[in-house]
């Protein structure tokens, strides 16, 4: 090359340097997650419930990489994830519905379907999103893609319109959920189209506040809070027949006062048993996985919220309602004794352990941040300073019946 | 002065007078414990209620909803309860004054 032009195009990369240094400098979310391909089964979202946005971060590097903002009223929210694990789709207080686009940091989709929301559900073939609505009381049924909706399940019974909870997925493209007023659990099923049939269960109890399915998709298991125990249904069995479990826990003592309902959800399998949150008392209930008889309880700091097992079943990590949200007790689930027990911060409200459970992620609402520890020796491995932060939510959930 | 109107200044006065007693009564919240009162509202309440009050498991309790109730009548809802339903007492944790200004509080349009 001569002279000249080995200059010309030294400068020509110089020029280049400079103007792909500025043009990153003034790039968007969206712009920046288009500078190469990437997977996204680490990735997953943090919500942020006082300033109505979710973080999304990257579980490997144990960094956020966007805050999308816009979402609305994120008090209690949640989120599950389409099969390509590439969206969240978000469950607002407020009603609304956000497909949230991991990759690009963006909203790709929102609506506001209902009033009052508390949470959804995704099919197990991805296309359908569910969410589960307080007022006006019922689950509508959305399509995956475009956010249209699909089907209105109003919750009407005999004394009028229910308000709904532990929405989940189970196999076939069906969604179960109950009836916090009426005390039914509803089957609604999609295998033959848009148009659901609706297998309704009366009598399950007063009062289901949540519920989960296990993650072979075969136990529905609705916990009561207007009395003791909980009902098991078996989407194996038929007819189905609603059974009642656990309900002589607890007879006779008065409940101590619930300053936060507990969660049930599929994570609670610990090996050949479920770790439940007790209602008004506190302990960790131990129920057998096969005869849902109880094996044992465990005394805890306060009223349990979180029972969370961690992948392999081992340990149980729970966190507590108010006014005993700073701490967290790990369970043995072999000996069912308590093995470690700290205080993350102010206001611990969630829980979630990566995929294989190498460390375990705990919200510090308070303490605007999330902590991240070794799921075996508890050391603190990294932070992510986030506002307000609530709910924990891996991609990786795409793949689990019921999350 | 005729009877009556006397008679209703006196139960005037003696409102007011019932009234300054109840800001006296609230009066022990300091205003740091007043900043933590709040947030104890929109985001512990909250759990039921909803951040923004509007409801959720439990019913709105907006301003709005709860217009002309006696601050008394819900300080005495929150610290003992509502039997059957899952309004929990917080009477272990809060003080009488503590309630009286979350009920003020409440009553007072603080949406959203």
């Amino acid at each position: 090359m001569t002279k000249p032009l080995k200059l010309l195009s030294g400068l020509i990369a110089v020029f280049a340097t400079v103007i792909a240094t500025v043009i990153s400098a003034s790039l968007g979310n969206a712009e920046r997650a288009a500078t190469g391909p990437r997977g996204t089964g680490d990735l997953g979202i943090i919500i942020e419930r006082a300033t109505g946005s979710v973080l999304v971060f990257d579980s490997s590097e144990r960094r956020m990489l966007y805050r999308v903002e816009g979402l609305g009223d994120l008090s209690h929210a949640s989120a599950v994830f389409s099969r390509d694990e590439r969206f969240a789709y978000v469950f607002g207080r407020d009603g609304g519905l956000t497909k949230v686009d991991l990759l690009a940091g963006s909203i790709a989709r929102r609506v506001m379907q209902a009033g009052n929301s508390i949470g959804g559900a995704i099919s197990d073939d991805g296309t359908l999103i569910a969410a589960s609505n307080y007022e006006p009381g019922g689950v509508r049924v959305f399509d995956a893609a475009t956010l249209d909706l699909v089907a209105d399940i109003p919750a009407i019974w005999s004394g009028g319109s229910s308000k709904t909870i532990g929405l989940v997925d189970a196999p076939g493209r069906r969604f179960v959920f109950s009836l916090w007023d009426a005390g039914e659990t509803w089957i609604a099923d999609f295998a033959g189209g848009s148009k659901p049939v609706v297998t309704k269960l009366a009598g399950i109890g007063r009062n289901p506040y949540d519920a989960l399915i296990t993650g072979n998709g075969r136990h529905y298991i609705a916990g009561l809070y207007g009395e003791d125990g909980l009902t098991v249904i078996d989407l194996w069995q038929s007819p189905l027949a609603p059974r009642r479990i656990l309900s002589e826990y607890g007879r006779g003592e008065a409940k101590l006062p619930v300053y936060k309902m507990p969660h049930l959800e599929g994570w609670a399998l610990a090996g050949d048993r479920f770790a439940l949150p007790a209602v008004g008392r506190h302990e960790v209930l131990w129920v057998d996985a096969r005869t849902f008889d109880e094996v044992g309880r465990t005394k805890v700091h306060g009223q349990p919220v979180f029972a969370v097992a961690r992948p392999d079943g081992r340990h149980v990590w729970v966190n507590f309602a108010h006014p005993d949200n700073d701490t967290i007790q790990v369970i043995d689930t072999h000996s069912r004794a308590i093995v470690a027990e700290w205080k993350p911060g102010p206001a611990v409200l969630h829980i979630e352990f990566t995929p294989r459970g190498h460390e375990a992620w705990v919200s510090v609402r308070d303490g605007n941040a999330v902590e991240i520890y070794d799921a075996r020796t508890f050391e603190k491995k990294g932070r992510i300073e986030a506002q307000s932060p609530s709910g924990i939510f891996l991609a990786a959930r795409a793949h689990r019946t019921g999350l | 002065m005729p009877s009556p109107i006397r008679w209703m200044n006196a139960a005037l006065s003696a409102a007011f007078a019932m009234s300054m007693a109840a800001g006296a009564a609230a009066e022990p919240v300091s205003e740091r414990r007043a900043a933590e009162l709040e947030r104890l509202v929109r985001h512990d309440c909250g759990s039921c209620h909803g951040m923004t009050l509007k409801g959720g498991l439990g019913p709105d309790i907006t301003a709005r909803r709860l217009a002309g109730s006696e601050p008394s009548a819900l300080a005495s809802i929150i610290l003992d309860g509502v039997p059957e339903k899952p309004m929990p007492p917080w009477r272990p944790l809060l003080s009488e004054a503590e309630a009286l200004w979350i009920a003020d509080y409440l009553l007072k349009d603080a949406s959203p």
